[in-house]
């Protein structure tokens, strides 16, 4: 590599080393994460990152970018608010730009349960300490001038929306990269280009990696991979309350309007943000059937963009640039699955279905508070592997945004 | 609409701790996988189908 590359591409591959104090399979927002905060608020540096293929290359460079706390219990309110408030300041923190930009999210509500779940919604949230209101459908117009509250008379009127006020958006590979930089200039190695192939068991415990690089020791082993884990936890025999289904999302041309908020409606579903380059990133539910396909499907296009220009009908203009899929791991209560596991030495965070993006800064800091301390910490407690046998589960399949 | 057959596995010998596993462990593999399928718009009968996860694909 010639010195103008090598000044731009940060990362310097070198081999393996025999071992490693921690070794953090997946090099997603989660791994790096992790790693990021390991080696800054810890000084815990003896550690690997190994990504199957190149940093970001998973979910985290597949999703639609946004970062919210709007969620339905306490707990996770709390979490995802955390969330938040580290995204606000990763910029200044890691010196990297991450296009982050506070937009505002409006979830609409087309029924009268809808419109008393929001305005629950609101509640919980204020309590938990995110700042969400109710809004009345003239509201909803006021902020949003583009919109059709009848969707184009259909049966399924605007009735309201809950308004997240600090939801932001930030350039997802972008993030990675931020994490990923700040881990390696603290030390920590990532390897790209390593697949773990097995994992070594010395007894109970975890005593390190089998990858198509060869065998890395490991103190520690953090599964962080999204998309894989039921393979990497069946590596050490543990049992998964995982189904892992495709997501897929598009992105059009640019819309020549400033489009500032997030706009989207649970019921239906489907979701609208604009991108730093202009253009409309929609979304809506993950497929009905679980697999590990990539596939983008015309149904989706076709379904999710039927909704979107009810309600936004700007977009019949826009035409269709790109469409892709991620694999997401769907847990029982759509909410996540961090810390300790029956197995000694493994841990995880896993569970991120579709909602992991958001959780890249917290999830990261509280793993590795975690992994130096022995504890876990009070914010991700709730999250724990055991809550499922011990009837402890953290139910808010309302709050993921999708379905 | 789809179920995954439970499996829960013979390992596991404790009877709380299996139905644990069959209510909330999925087997959830990266390949063939056998499944329960309801016709939902058609005869409206259950049919045990295998399909590979891997490509979505029927097998």
């Amino acid at each position: 590599m010639n010195e103008f590359v090598e000044k731009r591409v940060r990362l310097t591959w070198h081999d393996p080393k025999p071992s490693y104090d921690v070794v953090i399979i997946g090099g997603g927002g989660h791994g790096l994460s992790t790693a990021y905060h390991l080696a800054r608020r810890h000084g815990i540096t003896n550690v690997a990152v190994l990504e199957r293929g190149y940093i970001g290359s998973g979910n985290s460079g597949r999703n639609t970018t946004v970062i919210r706390a709007n969620y339905g219990i306490p707990e996770s309110v709390r979490f995802y608010q955390h969330s938040l408030e580290l995204y606000q300041q990763l910029e200044e923190e890691t010196g990297r730009w991450i296009m982050h930009a506070e937009k505002g999210l409006l979830w609409l509500i087309h029924s009268e349960a809808g419109v008393r779940g929001e305005k629950r919604r609101a509640l919980v949230n204020t309590a938990a300490g995110a700042e969400t209101e109710f809004l009345t459908p003239g509201e909803v117009k006021t902020l949003i001038p583009e919109i059709d509250l009848d969707g184009g008379g259909n049966e399924y009127p605007v009735m309201g929306a809950s308004y997240h006020l600090r939801a932001a958006t930030a350039r997802h590979d972008r993030v990675v990269w931020a994490l990923a930089e700040g881990a390696m200039d603290a030390g920590v190695v990532v390897h790209q280009r390593t697949a773990v192939t097995g994992i070594q068991m010395s007894g109970d415990r975890v005593t390190g990696v089998h990858t198509d690089q060869g065998f890395i020791g490991a103190g520690m082993v953090v599964s962080a991979v999204g998309g894989q884990v039921t393979t990497i936890c069946d590596m050490v025999g543990l049992r998964m309350p995982i189904i892992s289904h495709p997501l897929q999302a598009y992105v059009t041309n640019h819309y020549q309007q400033s489009f500032p908020h997030i706009v989207g409606s649970v019921e239906l579903p489907f979701y609208v943000s604009q991108t730093a380059r202009g253009e409309m990133l929609i979304g809506a539910e993950y497929e009905r059937a679980p697999s590990y396909s990539y596939r983008s499907t015309f149904d989706l296009l076709a379904g999710c963009s039927a909704k979107a220009m009810a309600y936004l009908p700007f977009l019949t203009d826009m035409r269709i640039l790109r469409q892709w899929a991620g694999v997401c791991d769907i847990s029982p209560d759509a909410s996540p699955i961090m810390g300790e596991t029956p197995v000694d030495g493994f841990l995880v965070s896993t569970g991120w279905g579709t909602w992991g993006f958001k959780a890249i800064p917290a999830g990261g800091e509280q793993m590795a508070q975690l992994i130096s301390s022995g504890e876990t910490p009070d914010l991700i407690a709730p999250f724990s592997y055991d809550r499922f046998a011990n009837d402890r589960i953290m139910a808010d399949a309302g709050s993921a945004g999708t379905h | 609409m789809y179920a995954e057959v439970p499996q829960v596995p013979e390992e596991i010998t404790d009877p709380d701790a299996r139905d644990v596993d069959r209510v909330f462990m999925k087997a959830n593999p990266d390949g063939p996988a056998p499944e329960a399928w309801f016709h939902v718009f058609g005869c409206r009968r259950w049919s045990y189908l295998t399909r590979d996860r891997a490509t979505d694909t029927w097998l």
